[in-house]
């Protein structure tokens, strides 16, 4: 029943598409082939579906690990986006462009960087008790702006012809691409270690089983004496973690520089994606690689059939709203109950 | 003088849509819900208002329009949060994700035209008055909306059994449906209402505050407005004071970019959400002023035991 729920919601999401689209004017069967088949059915699709999957499974991870003791980082996409600035910044200015060492320090910084924007969220819960769903969102606009702010100002290139963006990457910093026709490179290596480590880590590690039990059963995990500053901790820096690296292998992948919009919402889809997976290491792989066929979908419709891009977060919106109610019907049992009609009156006592 | 009103009057205007979002959400909250979808609802309100005035409908009809989206909008997250008991936060950001891509795909068609704002009042005499004419009287008819529906919603929570209802239901949900409150029928309907002032907002932004579309145009006024309400530790005289601080900010910030301040206008431009988190941090490290409002119940979803 578990794998049941998101089956039956991808289910309900394509009929509840196919309504959409039909009422759109748009005969339903060839939208939705054009939406999930057609992405998929050549060389260079197949590329951009994996290529598009690797950060949201990434992010899922690292999020899942927070999700499941109920610390709730919803601002990955700050934390992608400073990792990319972080990651540029050392492929941009380092001294050896052709350094060998260079992406490695890249992969470094830019997990330090989705690390440290993390860690403010983090010390903020645990020693201030702030919330940290407001203050990893407004972090979120704060990384926008300050990436704005570098390629409109002091990153901007020279030679840009005036257009906000920095200058291209040097060739030493970008993963390297397996086949120069299509864009996935060897940073998908990183995701699959990411979800070993998060199946380790959440399903063969005492931590990661002090971190569950400290969100399905906190006074239990205070009781046992788990920190719940630590559950705190390593979930904001885990999803951080991976969040930076994610923007590190986007830049140093299919960007290959800064603009001003880097991002087409991974990091929120993520969140999805960790809830499609059940925030299990496995199940987060096939939400991711769901959650993908949306983006490259809407792509997709929006190149050959006109339809607004923004369609994938309606899909995505959909989806999860559809999830959520389905797991309704695993962990209830309904039963109907017809109300009681002239019930004696309840004597009260005196 | 007229920088002082300038002042004045756009920190009123600009904390008008955060005290209809924070104030509709403070009534959620206190009935025990937590709706973190207001972003969504006030993009659909948005979207809705403006779209209503392009296709020629009179103002009230749009921002009526507007409101109802953000009803419609947050029923969708009712029915999940009190009828399928899922997690209230997951709900909240499905929501917020569904508004924004819905607006989104609404608003592809809507251009890039402004539309003429919504016209200020014109109050014989008063409106004419030298100073306080133009410091108070010439609003437009939703900034004075706003504080009515401040003063209701105070009077609503503290001074009705209604209310009183509606607060018992937050803090004890089971006691409340022992005693015989429907408490999902009571928060189906706190959680339409808060819909309905997302909406408001929404509206207000799109055909008063900016009179134009663009795709995710409330920029984190949602989550602002749920910061308002914990900044607010559940009361709602703060949060119109929130409101006005957040408003003051804004309009600061904006004279700033406009005095030509020499900093970088992305900073000036972080300064709400940097304000957001510092008035966050300040108000939650006292632990026992957030307790003394909190309603008992918040995000746990109720099911009747039987």
């Amino acid at each position: 029943m578990r794998i049941a729920a998101p089956v039956l919601a991808c289910v309900l999401t394509l009929i509840v598409g196919s309504l959409f689209f039909a009422s759109l004017g748009h005969d339903p069967l060839p939208t939705l082939y054009a939406f999930f088949i057609e992405p998929l059915s050549s060389m260079n699709g197949l590329s951009e579906w994996l290529l598009k999957a690797s950060p949201l499974i990434l992010i899922a991870c690292g999020l899942a690990i927070g999700f499941r003791a109920n610390v709730w980082n919803i601002g990955a996409e700050g934390q992608f986006t400073m990792g990319a600035i972080a990651a540029s910044g050392v492929g941009l200015f380092w001294p050896n462009p052709e350094s060998a060492l260079l992406l490695p320090l890249m992969f470094l910084a830019g997990m330090a960087a989705g690390m440290a924007w993390a860690a403010i969220p983090a010390f903020l819960r645990s020693r201030m008790n702030t919330n940290e769903i407001l203050v990893t969102l407004m972090m979120t606009y704060i990384a926008t702006l300050f990436l704005s702010y570098l390629v409109h100002g002091p990153w901007r290139d020279p030679a840009g012809f005036n257009y906000p963006q920095t200058a291209l990457l040097p060739a030493a910093a970008m993963f390297q691409s397996f086949d120069p026709a299509y864009r996935l490179n060897s940073s998908i290596f990183i995701t699959v270690v990411a979800v070993l480590l998060m199946w380790l880590f959440t399903d063969r590690s005492f931590l990661g089983y002090k971190m569950s039990v400290s969100g399905a059963a906190p006074l239990a995990a205070r009781y046992a004496g788990f920190r719940e500053s630590a559950a705190v901790w390593i979930g904001l820096l885990a999803g951080g973690a991976a969040a930076g690296i994610a923007g590190m292998a986007e830049a140093a992948g299919p960007l290959g520089q800064l603009s001003p919009q880097i991002s087409p919402g991974y990091g929120f889809a993520a969140i999805i994606v960790a809830f499609i997976g059940r925030l299990n290491a496995f199940g987060i792989v096939l939400g991711g690689l769901l959650m993908s066929l949306l983006f490259l979908g809407g792509e997709g419709v929006q190149m050959t059939l006109a339809l607004p891009s923004a369609l994938t977060r309606i899909f995505q919106g959909i989806l999860l709203f559809f999830l959520l109610a389905a797991d309704f019907f695993i962990f209830y049992r309904i039963r109907l109950v017809r109300p009681v009609k002239d019930a004696p009156a309840l004597e009260t006592a005196r | 003088m007229e920088l002082f009103i300038a002042i004045f009057t756009g920190t009123i205007i600009a904390a008008t849509p955060l005290i209809f979002a924070a104030l509709g959400e403070l009534v959620v909250e206190k009935s025990g819900v937590l709706n973190l979808g207001i972003e969504g609802m006030m993009l659909m309100g948005a979207a809705l208002a403006f779209w209503a005035v392009t296709a020629g409908y009179s103002m009230p009809v749009a921002i009526l329009a507007g409101a109802l989206a953000g009803a419609a909008a947050s029923l969708l997250f009712g029915v999940l949060a009190l009828t399928f008991l899922t997690n209230q936060y997951a709900a909240g950001l499905a929501l917020a994700i569904f508004g924004s891509g819905v607006s989104a795909f609404l608003g592809r068609g809507f251009g890039s035209e402004p539309i003429e704002a919504l016209h200020g009042v014109r109050i014989p005499v008063l409106s004419d008055l030298p100073v306080l004419g133009p410091l108070i009287f010439r609003f437009d008819p939703l900034v004075y909306l706003a504080l009515l529906m401040f003063v209701a919603i105070s009077w609503f929570l503290y001074r009705t059994k209604a209310g009183l209802i509606l607060r018992t239901i937050g803090e004890s949900p089971q006691t409340s449906h022992a005693i015989g409150y429907p408490v999902i029928r009571i928060r189906y309907m706190a959680v339409l209402f808060g819909g309905l002032m997302a909406g408001l907002a929404g509206a207000y932004l799109s055909v008063a505050y900016t009179p134009l579309w663009v795709e995710n145009m409330t920029a984190g006024k949602g989550w602002i407005a749920l910061a308002l309400v914990v900044f607010a530790t559940w009361q709602p005289l703060r949060v119109l004071l929130g409101a006005w601080l957040f408003g003051g900010m804004t309009i600061l910030q904006l004279q700033g970019q406009a005095l030509g301040l020499q900093v970088p206008s992305e900073l000036l431009s972080a300064l709400p959400y940097l304000a957001t988190i510092v008035v966050l941090v300040l108000i939650s490290r006292n632990r026992q002023m957030l307790a003394l409002h909190f309603p008992a119940s918040l995000a746990k979803p109720f099911r009747p035991a039987s």
